[in-house]
Parts: C-alpha cells; sequence; structure tokens
C-alpha cells in the first residue's frame, strides 16, 4: 500500500519538528504551548487514522514503504514500513501522544515549555523506532529517545527522581550498546543493515547464538524481564504521570517488539534453541512480579511492579512461538498499553490532588470521587483479565500458547492471574472502599479534561475485550510468516477465535 | 629554488605571516577587536590556500597530501574556534592580545609541520614550534598562580617526552642509517630488522613520547593539572590540536616507519588504548571541576582514538580521523559554556555552578545538554556517528572484546556527562549565575551545535571526505 505522501515520516517528524518549534517561542506563553503541543499530538493522531483505514490485512509484507538514501557508505538506508506487527504499535504511540499531552495540562508548572518538547520529542522517536525498517536507523531513535525520556523522569518526576533517572538509563544503555556490538558484527557479516534484506540470509548457528544474546541485552532490558526489571519500579514510579504513561505503554513495548521484529526473524534457529530459558525467565517475571506487587505500599510502584508481571505474559506468548502465543503477545502488548496507561492516568489525577501516591493515605475514595471509582475499576478488573475486558483475551490466549508450548509454564502462568486478582483487588478494596480516610475527605470528581482522557482507553478496554477480532484480523498475517520462518505450523485465523469463545465460555460456566 | 614550487606550502606561509603581522598590530596601540578580527581573517585567508594544496617539498622531507591536508582542516578550525572564545576570556583576564593570538597561530603551524612531515627532523621541528607555543600559552596569565604551575608541569613533562622522542629517533638513525619515514621502513623490511630489540627499542620509545603528547594512559598524568590550571581556551586549543597533531604523526609514522612490526605496535596499542580508556572514564566520575572532568574525559576521547589506530587500515584510520573532526566540535562547545560563565568575579568551573541554569540560562543549558550527549555518544548527535565508524572498523578486524571494553566504557562516560545535565536541570540554581556572551562566542557556539546536529543526521558527506582524503595517501603507500 502506498500513499502519495510520505505518511510515515509525517507520523514520526509532525512531533520532532513540533517539538523543534517549540523550542523558539518564548516560555512566557505557556498556554500556547500547550494548545500547540496538543494541536501536534493530534494531528499526528489524525495521520496515522489513514494508516489504520488502508492497511492490507491479506499481506505480511511491509506497507507504507519509504526509502531513501542516507549513509551509502555503510549501507544504510532511510527506509521505513510498517506490517502487523508494527502497526498498532504505532495507532497506540501516536494515541498515547495526546494523552500524555492532555494529562500534564496542569500537574506540569515548571519548565512547561521544556516539558512539551521532551514529550513531543518521545512520541515522534518512539513512532521512528516502530517504523524503522533498517537497523541502523532503528537504533538511532531507540537510544535518541533515551535523551528526552530521562529528562522527563529527571527533571518533573517525584523525590527521587534523579536517581530513578540515572538508573533507568544506565541500563537501558548498556543493553543498547550490547546490540550495537551485535548490530555491527551483523552487518560486517551480511554487509547491510536492510531488515528485509538480513531476513533472507541465513547465519551460521553460532553466530545467531551470539546475536541474540546480544540483541537479547538490549531488548530484556527494556521489556524489563526478570533479571534486569530493576529499573523500571524506580522509573514508573518516580515519573510524572506524562512519563509513567509513556513508559508504560510505549517504552516497554519496544523490547518486546525488538524480539518479533529482529530477534525471532533474523536468528531464528537461536530463538527456538533460546526458547526455553526465555520461558522461564517469563515464568518468573509473572510469578515473582506479582508477588511483590502484593507488599507494596506505594500505589505507583505497585502498578510497575504489576507490569514486570504482565510483560512476562508477553514474553511468554512470544517465546511460546505459536500463533495463539504471539498473537497473544501482540494483543497483550496492546492491552498492557492501554490498561496501565489508564491506571496511571487515573493515579496521575488523584495524586494531583493528594499528592500522595501511599496506599495508606487512601480509603473509602469511592464515595468521594464515584466516577473516577467506575474507570479504575474498569481498568482494575481489565488488568486482571475478566472476561469482556481486554485483558482476558490477551492472557487466555498467551496461557493456551503456553500451555501447548509446555504445560508447566501455561499453568504457572495462570497462577500470575490469580496472584493478579489478589493485589489488584486488594488495591482497590484499600483505596476505593472501607471508611473515608480524612486526607481525601471533599476531592472533586474527575473534571471534563481528565474524563475525556481516560474514555478513550475506556472505549479500548471494553472494544478490544467484546471484538478483539478487529485488532487480531491486522496482525494475523504477519505472525503467520513470522512463524513459518520459525519453522513451524501456520495458524489458521478463525482458529484463534474460536479458542478465545470457547475459552470464554468454558470461564462463564 | 622557484618561488612557484613553495605552493605546497602556502597555508604555512601564510599563517607564519598571519603571526607576525598580529605580533607587529600588538605594538600599534590597535583596538584589541581589530586584532582578533585580523587574527580570524587570516587564519580563514590560510584555509582557502589550503585547498588543493598537495606536493612534496625540500627533497621528499615534507608532503602537503589527503592525509595531512585534512589533519589541517582540523587545525584551522581549532585554531579558529579558539579564536573566537578567546576573546572574551581575555578581556576578563584583562590579558594582552596580541601575543595570545600569535602564539596559537605558530602552535597551529608546528601541528601542520608535523602533519607533513616525512622526516624525522622536521617532525621534531614540527613538534618543538607546537610544544614551546603550547607550554607558553599554558601560563598565559601570569598573575595566577594555577596557570604558571600548569604551564611548569607541562613543560617539564613536555620535556621529558621529548627527550624520548629524540632517544627513538637516534636509535632508528642508528639502526638504518636514515631519517626519512620511508626510508627507515624499507630498510626495516629489506634488511629484516622487525626482530632487532634497538628497532623494537626505537618503536616503543616513539609510541610513548607520542602517547604523553594525546594524553594516553599511562602517561596522562600530565594531563589534568595543565588543563585545570590553563586559561580555558587554551585548555580547549590544547585539548584538540597538539593531540590531533599526534595521533597524525602516530598514524603515518606506524604505518610508514614500522609496517614490518605491525603485530608489534598493535598490541601496544591494545594495552594503552584500554588502559586510557579505563583511567579517563574512571577518573571523571569523581572530579567536581568541570575543566578537570573534561580533561579526563579527553584523557577517554585518547583512548576512543586510539581504538581507531588497532586495525591499522585506511578505513580504521579514517574512522580516526572522522573522530578528531567531529570532537574538536564536541570539546569547544562544551569549553564555549564554560567561559560564557566566567566572569570577572565568578570562575564557573565547578560542576556545582551549573545548577539551575537550564531555569536561569535555558537556552546556554539545552546547548550544553547537547554537548555532553554528544560526548557520551548518544545519537542522533554527531559523537554517536563518530563512535560507531571507530567501532565499526574494529569489529571488522575482528577485535570483538575490544568493541565491547570500548563501548562499555562509554555507558561509563554517560554517567558524568550526565551528571553536568543533572545539575543544570534537575537541581535548584545555588547563585545568581550571570552569562557574559559576545557574538565571537555565539558564533563559536552555533557552529559547534550545528556541525554536531549535522554530522549526527546527515553524516555521509563528512565521512566519505575522511575516506577519500585518506585514501590518496594509503595508495601512494601501496
Amino acid at each position: 500500500m502506498r500513499f502519495d505522501y510520505p505518511i510515515l515520516s509525517i507520523l514520526i517528524f509532525l512531533p520532532v519538528v513540533s517539538g523543534i518549534l517549540l523550542i523558539f517561542v518564548s516560555r512566557r506563553f505557556e498556554r500556547a504551548i500547550k494548545w500547540f503541543a496538543l494541536t501536534a499530538a493530534t494531528l499526528t493522531f489524525l495521520f496515522s487514522l489513514p494508516l489504520f483505514m488502508n492497511f492490507d490485512k491479506g499481506t505480511s509484507r511491509m506497507q507504507f514503504i519509504e526509502r531513501h538514501a542516507w549513509i551509502d557508505d555503510w549501507g544504510t538506508s532511510y527506509f521505513l514500513g510498517v506490517d502487523g506487527i508494527s502497526i498498532l504499535m504505532v495507532l497506540l504511540s501516536t494515541l498515547t501522544g495526546i494523552l500524555c499531552v492532555s494529562i500534564s495540562w496542569y500537574s506540569v508548572k515548571d519548565k512547561v515549555k521544556e516539558f512539551y518538547i521532551a514529550l513531543l520529542l518521545v512520541e515522534g522517536f518512539m513512532i521512528g523506532v516502530f517504523c524503522s525498517l533498517d537497523l541502523f536507523l532503528f537504533y538511532i531513535f531507540w537510544e535518541a529517545m533515551l535523551i528526552p525520556m530521562y529528562l522527563i523522569v529527571g527533571v518533573w518526576g517525584g523525590p527521587n527522581r534523579i536517581y530513578a533517572a540515572i538508573k533507568f538509563f544506565i541500563y537501558t544503555l548498556v543493553g543498547s550498546v550490547l546490540m550495537l556490538v551485535g548490530l555491527i558484527v551483523l552487518h560486517h557479516v551480511a554487509d547491510t543493515f536492510d531488515l528485509l534484506k538480513l531476513m533472507n540470509t541465513q547465519l551460521p548457528y553460532n553466530l545467531q547464538l551470539i546475536l541474540f544474546w546480544a540483541f537479547f541485552a538490549a531488548f530484556a532490558v527494556k521489556v524489563p524481564m526478570f533479571p534486569v526489571h530493576t529499573w523500571l519500579p524506580d522509573a514508573h514510579t518516580e515519573a510524572p504521570t506524562a512519563g509513567s504513561v509513556l513508559l508504560a505503554a510505549i517504552l516497554i513495548k519496544m523490547g518486546a517488539y525488538g524480539f518479533l521484529r529482529f530477534s525471532l526473524p533474523l536468528f531464528p534457529q537461536a530463538s527456538v534453541a533460546m526458547a526455553p530459558v526465555m520461558l522461564v525467565l517469563s515464568v518468573i517475571a509473572i510469578v515473582y512480579g506479582g508477588l511483590i506487587c502484593l507488599a507494596q505500599s506505594d500505589l505507583k510502584r505497585l502498578i510497575a511492579y504489576s507490569s514486570v508481571s504482565h510483560m512476562g505474559f508477553v514474553t511468554l506468548g512470544i517465546f511460546a512461538m505459536n500463533g495463539y502465543g504471539v498473537q497473544g503477545g501482540l494483543l497483550q502488548m496492546i492491552n498492557h498499553g492501554v490498561v496501565t496507561g489508564g491506571l496511571f492516568l487515573s493515579i496521575g489525577i488523584v495524586y494531583e490532588r493528594t499528592h500522595t501516591r501511599q496506599i495508606a493515605d487512601y480509603g473509602g475514595l469511592a464515595s468521594v470521587m464515584p466516577i473516577f471509582a467506575a474507570f479504575f475499576m474498569v481498568f482494575t478488573l481489565a488488568s486482571i483479565g475478566l472476561p469482556g475486558t481486554n485483558g482476558f483475551v490477551g492472557e487466555f490466549l498467551v496461557i493456551l500458547g503456553g500451555f501447548s508450548r509446555n504445560r508447566l509454564s501455561g499453568v504457572l502462568a495462570a497462577t500470575g492471574i490469580i496472584i493478579g486478582a489478589i493485589y489488584m483487588l486488594w488495591l482497590y478494596q484499600r483505596v476505593f472502599f472501607t471508611s473515608v480516610n480524612e486526607r481525601i475527605a471533599g476531592l472533586k470528581d474527575v473534571s471534563l479534561r481528565e474524563g475525556l482522557t481516560l474514555l478513550p482507553l475506556l472505549i479500548l478496554v471494553i472494544w478490544i475485550g467484546v471484538y478483539p477480532d478487529f485488532f487480531l484480523s491486522f496482525m494475523g498475517t504477519s505472525v503467520n510468516s513470522l512463524l513459518a520462518r520459525l519453522h513451524q505450523g501456520p495458524l489458521d485465523q478463525s482458529n484463534v477465535m474460536n479458542g478465545v469463545i470457547s475459552g470464554a465460555g468454558a470461564f462463564v460456566k | 629554488m622557484d618561488i612557484y614550487s613553495l605552493h605546497p606550502l602556502m597555508p604555512e606561509i601564510v599563517l607564519a605571516l598571519l603571526g607576525l603581522c598580529i605580533l607587529m598590530l600588538e605594538l600599534t596601540s590597535m583596538k584589541k577587536e581589530y586584532i582578533a578580527l585580523t587574527a580570524m581573517t587570516g587564519t580563514l585567508a590560510a584555509l582557502y590556500f589550503l585547498r588543493g594544496s598537495s606536493g612534496v617539498l625540500f627533497d621528499g622531507m615534507y608532503q602537503a597530501d589527503g592525509y595531512s591536508n585534512y589533519f589541517k582542516l582540523i587545525f584551522f578550525l581549532n585554531l579558529f574556534l579558539s579564536i573566537l572564545i578567546s576573546i572574551k576570556y581575555l578581556e576578563v583576564e584583562k590579558s594582552s592580545h596580541g601575543e595570545f593570538y600569535a602564539l596559537m597561530v605558530f602552535a597551529t603551524i608546528g601541528m601542520m609541520i608535523m602533519a607533513s612531515a616525512e622526516n624525522m627532523i622536521v617532525l621534531y621541528v614540527g613538534l618543538e614550534l607546537m610544544s614551546l607555543s603550547t607550554y607558553v600559552l599554558a601560563g598565559f596569565l601570569r598573575h595566577d598562580s594555577r596557570s604558571t604551575e600548569s604551564a611548569v608541569k607541562y613543560l617539564l613533562m613536555g620535556a621529558f617526552s621529548t627527550a624520548i622522542l629524540l632517544y627513538g629517533i637516534a636509535l632508528s638513525y642508528g639502526s638504518t642509517g636514515t631519517m626519512d619515514f620511508q626510508q627507515i621502513g624499507l630498510y626495516i623490511n629489506s634488511h629484516n630488522l622487525s626482530g632487532n630489540p634497538v628497532v623494537l627499542l626505537s618503536l616503543v620509545l616513539i609510541m610513548v613520547s607520542f602517547s604523553f603528547k594525546v594524553a594516553a594512559a599511562p602517561f596522562h598524568m600530565w594531563a589534568p593539572d595543565v588543563y585545570e590550571g590553563a586559561p580555558t581556551p587554551v585548555t580547549a586549543f590544547m585539548s584538540i590540536g597538539p593531540k590531533a597533531a599526534g595521533f597524525a604523526v602516530l598514524g603515518k609514522v606506524l604505518v610508514m616507519v614500522f609496517p614490518s612490526l605491525r603485530s608489534d605496535w598493535t598490541s601496544i596499542l591494545i594495552v594503552i588504548s584500554v588502559l586510557t580508556m579505563l583511567t579517563g572514564n574512571v577518573m571523571a566520575l569523581v572530579q567536581t571541576n568541570i575543566k578537570r572532568m573534561l580533561a579526563y574525559s579527553s584523557i577517554a576521547h585518547a583512548g576512543y582514538l586510539l581504538l581507531g589506530l588497532i586495525p591499522g587500515n585506511y578505513e580504521s584510520f579514517a574512522g580516526m580521523m572522522n573522530y578528531l573532526f567531529i570532537y574538536l566540535f564536541m570539546n569547544v562547545g562544551a569549553f564555549a559554556v564554560i567561559i560564557s560563565l566566567r566572569s570577572a568575579e565568578f570562575m564557573g568551573d565547578e560542576i556545582r555552578d551549573y545548577a539551575g541554569l537550564a531555569k536561569t540560562h535555558p537556552v546556554m543549558a539545552s546547548l550544553m545538554l547537547v554537548f555532553m550527549f554528544a560526548l557520551a555518544g548518544i545519537p542522533p548527535t554527531a559523537g554517536f556517528i563518530g563512535k560507531f565508524y571507530i567501532f565499526s572498523e574494529l569489529v571488522k578486524s575482528n577485535y570483538i572484546w575490544l568493541t565491547i571494553a570500548g563501548v562499555m566504557f562509554s555507558v561509563v562516560s554517560a554517567f558524568y556527562y550526565l551528571r553536568v545535565v543533572m545539575y543544570m536541570y534537575m537541581r535548584p540554581p545555588e547563585r545568581e549565575v550571570v552569562l557574559e556572551t559576545t557574538p565571537p562566542l555565539n558564533l563559536a557556539l552555533f557552529i559547534a551545535f550545528t556541525m554536531i546536529i549535522l554530522i549526527g543526521v546527515l553524516p555521509q558527506a563528512f565521512i566519505s571526505h575522511a575516506k577519500n582524503v585518506f585514501f590518496t595517501m594509503y595508495q601512494s603507500l601501496l
């Protein structure tokens, strides 16, 4: 599919250029800056809609391709395109961009101009990550995004923000530079950075194995997978609301996306061979992340650790390497973005009023802020994975995939859901029920702006929950061709839906 | 001798005339600004003559070719930018202008001679011209004891390293009977002297001497003290010019004089480069003075540059030269910011002084942010392109572990560069900082910033330039 205009470049550079233009606006015009940022983010979202509507679901080939000469000497070009794996992530990014601008409207009071510059830059670079089909270009976006993200956490974050920001930066950088070495080796062997050409290159197994671990270093830190997850609770907790949302909804998806886009297709044999290790790490993340949540007293920290657990589902699905698993993992990436994004937004909304994140400072919020409580309820249930919400579809598919790959991993992952129900419901009980804590008495319920920020995510929760086929249909073909590369049987699209329906039926009974 | 045959030497001649001219102008009671303006115009004039200057002079003792011209371009840019950032500094220090610029010009001529030398004697002459001028520059603030101390240290260490170099030259002359680079190389090769201990010692001594000059560990001890004490523009000037000249000579000498001892100098370089990256990066972590931190960072960058020499092929040399070219802008930019903080009653060279700069002076803070991320090698800045080039050449020559060490050290470096950013953006201002910028300083900042982003985003032209100029030299060798 092609357009007359370079739609992906527009999606990347509209926010970036808007951010750069903001540099030249005097910082006194705060209102103008906010409206400008909102307009830029909204325009980006509107531009991403034609992408959605003109996407050809019937092919696994890259679509909306753009290619221009860039650095000939290094065999790298400006090469963009999307397929079923990336398109939903692009859309999620553009949507999240608007929500982040909107939620920060009043909560960011200091260095307003710089904040929106950083926000727009992050958005553009993130979209760049999901659209790049050239490994060098991908790496540039992947790393460039660190700079504004570091500032967002470090400048506008909570009390311990400086520590959290540097920890986030260094962790990610260590992973990234190892990937850089791997990338150079790959380029040296295959003499190209072009992803499509690389996919047609059969690498020797030993090399695949080394490169798999080099790329793993970068992706595992971003996801974050079990042993290298410790930056995430700090960064999520200390970041301002918009930063947490960006981190949760998009940034940590880049790791999982990296596995799907690069590790699996480029190093298929190594990925198959290493899948058991990945499964173990994923299951540990699911159970361990969930258990830690039970011990948290800080709202944001609890949600942060729940991300570790949920991302464990994503990697479990990916490395189950069957149709259910991979599609479930992909869908779970979107789900987690929507749900955890929604939870962080919600926490941001009350934090703005109370300036405390301690669960003990809350209680009885449901009677003070009833509308807010309803929103939070939906996100909580989606996080648990109640049928009818998006969380159910994703987690169910993943567990199905995990189960058929390795029974034990499926069983343990299912325990993860139970633990999830415990900590989320307990959280909901402590915050919203029991007697009204006097610290929160008389708080205003959500305003129109806040409600409108949460509403799109709420709609997505229900939409994906009730009719997931709409979203699954985007990825089906691409996932099939990816799995075919991994030398496994292709998957019939209708099977997935049947699985979901029968599973839901069993659950209801 | 036909005057026309001096054509390849025109840039040096113009610069020499410029230096003399500046000294004369200082005697007249001319306005300070005009002296600086003359110096800049003269530099640009010499730059004009650099275009297309090539040829061999003085019976093959002096050669202007693509390789040397690339380094000369770096020297000119270094001179030009250093003059731009000096004007305000000299006014604050109430120091005389004329001699200062003249010394910079003479030092630059010395570097150019080093880059063009094809003969040990010429090399030595150039080295001395450069060194003597920079010794004086380091101690230019006579009333400042730190500056004087820095000059003395620099002089003593420099004298040592020169003596070591002379010893190395003497040994190689003793065993081959010639001073000409290529002749020595051919002699060693044809007489199978590559295992000869005297030749090996000569190689080691020459490498040690230039390790002093480029401040590579374990011969870096002088650098932090000298960089901290010297006037800030001189520090900027010194951390690029002599370093680039040192690398120009190292590259040439290793390939032309000691090609048959390649395995020896490769292993020496590996040890030196890892040590240098380690020392520079680790020591920079604990510095509280920003000039001192940048001194250690400059040591660390010497380590990355040495990595570019290790594979010893023309692509890797091009990577090293490309990195020097980029390092020039990152470094001058950072020093320009430091100078802009300097005012009559405020030193502004502690990292603490940068607290809250983003609040009080957002533009300057964001420029410093770019320079710091560039030095750390984060895309989309030029610093990443420079590092990538060097690392990818290393991988191509199968030095994977060395590459991993290199990238890991650059992660360490991110830590201290980010500390400056952290102070600027995440700490409240501790005191009122008054920025004093002048149009020339702003111009220097603008040039540095533009080049860093331009090379970072569209590097193709710069890479192929570095590659092509070097190709000409390498071909002539093969």
